[in-house]
């Protein structure tokens, strides 16, 4: 089990979290959670997923971000992807326009099936982010053959 | 600076306003415009162009960038959610700032474009001392 969403964080980060999870429970297959923090309204970061028949794989824009200020955790069929953009500190500036976010994020999603844990990779390269999830044995598509008797 | 309006990254993205000579869909990067003593400093979140296809121009007072990004999955692929798009980044401003042109630096890392106007001395604020007499 991993540290939940919003653990520590204020209490309405907590609640948007729960009640998206619940909404996630209920809502059959992939189902965007929650997404918090100072990147305005729309979730950060921004998530394609993909598929093919033996992995699962999650991309996301994460500009200014390096390794180590991303963490993934997977558990089951949850996706969690956290961490913090942070700020110049330069002094003496003056902003003209400010539309790139900073503070902390994170992004829970529900994977359409259950994916190894253990055999996850992440790639980070030119601020893309990319996860390959390989789907856990038993929810692999099997090619049954028919036997014509 | 004032900005030329042009597509957002995510969701229902419109297409560039500017004209453009190639075809295709442009995304509007996140800008920061900061400005200190020195220069004006442009940074942009460009993410999956590489360094060697960015173009910045800077003409009368007009700012262009354009960052080139290759297809990163074919149109084959399944996609399960599907929250952004990928394509170049195009954005343009005017920058009525006084800039030296020939100094003009830019880097590129993380996928973060960082470009450096440098003032003209002139326009560099000078602390005048007063004589007393």
């Amino acid at each position: 089990m991993f540290a939940r969403l919003g653990e520590g964080g204020n209490p309405i980060q907590q609640l948007r979290g729960e009640v998206d999870r619940l909404l996630g429970d209920w809502v059959e297959g992939l189902a965007p959670l929650v997404g918090s923090g100072l990147f305005g309204s729309s979730a950060f970061p921004a998530l394609n997923v993909w598929e093919d028949e033996g992995n699962l794989y999650a991309e996301a824009e994460t500009p200014g971000l390096k390794m180590e200020d991303i963490e993934i955790l997977v558990s089951g069929r949850e996706l969690t992807v956290k961490g913090q953009r942070r700020e110049g500190d330069g002094t003496d500036e003056v902003y003209h326009r400010r539309e790139r976010g900073t503070g902390p994020f994170s992004r829970v999603i529900r994977l359409p099936v259950d994916v190894d844990s253990g055999r996850v990779e992440a790639t980070l390269a030119s601020g893309v982010l990319t996860l390959k999830l390989p789907k856990a044995e038993a929810a692999r598509l099997r090619k049954i053959q028919v036997k014509c008797l | 600076m004032v900005d030329s309006a042009v597509a957002k990254k995510t969701a229902e993205a419109e297409v560039a306003q500017a004209e453009r000579t190639r075809s295709g869909r442009a995304y509007r990067p996140n800008v920061d415009i900061i400005e200190n003593k020195e220069e004006l400093l442009v940074v942009a979140d460009m993410p999956g162009v590489s360094s060697s296809s960015i173009d910045v121009k800077f003409e009368n007072g007009s700012l262009e960038i354009h960052g080139r990004v290759p297809v990163r999955q074919t149109p084959e692929t399944r996609y399960l959610l599907r929250e952004y798009g990928v394509g170049d980044f195009y954005r343009s401003f005017q920058v009525s700032e006084a800039i030296d042109a020939s100094r003009i630096t830019a880097e590129y890392a993380d996928g973060v474009l960082t470009l450096h106007l440098p003032k003209i001395e002139a326009v560099k604020p000078r602390k005048i001392a007063i004589k007393m007499l």
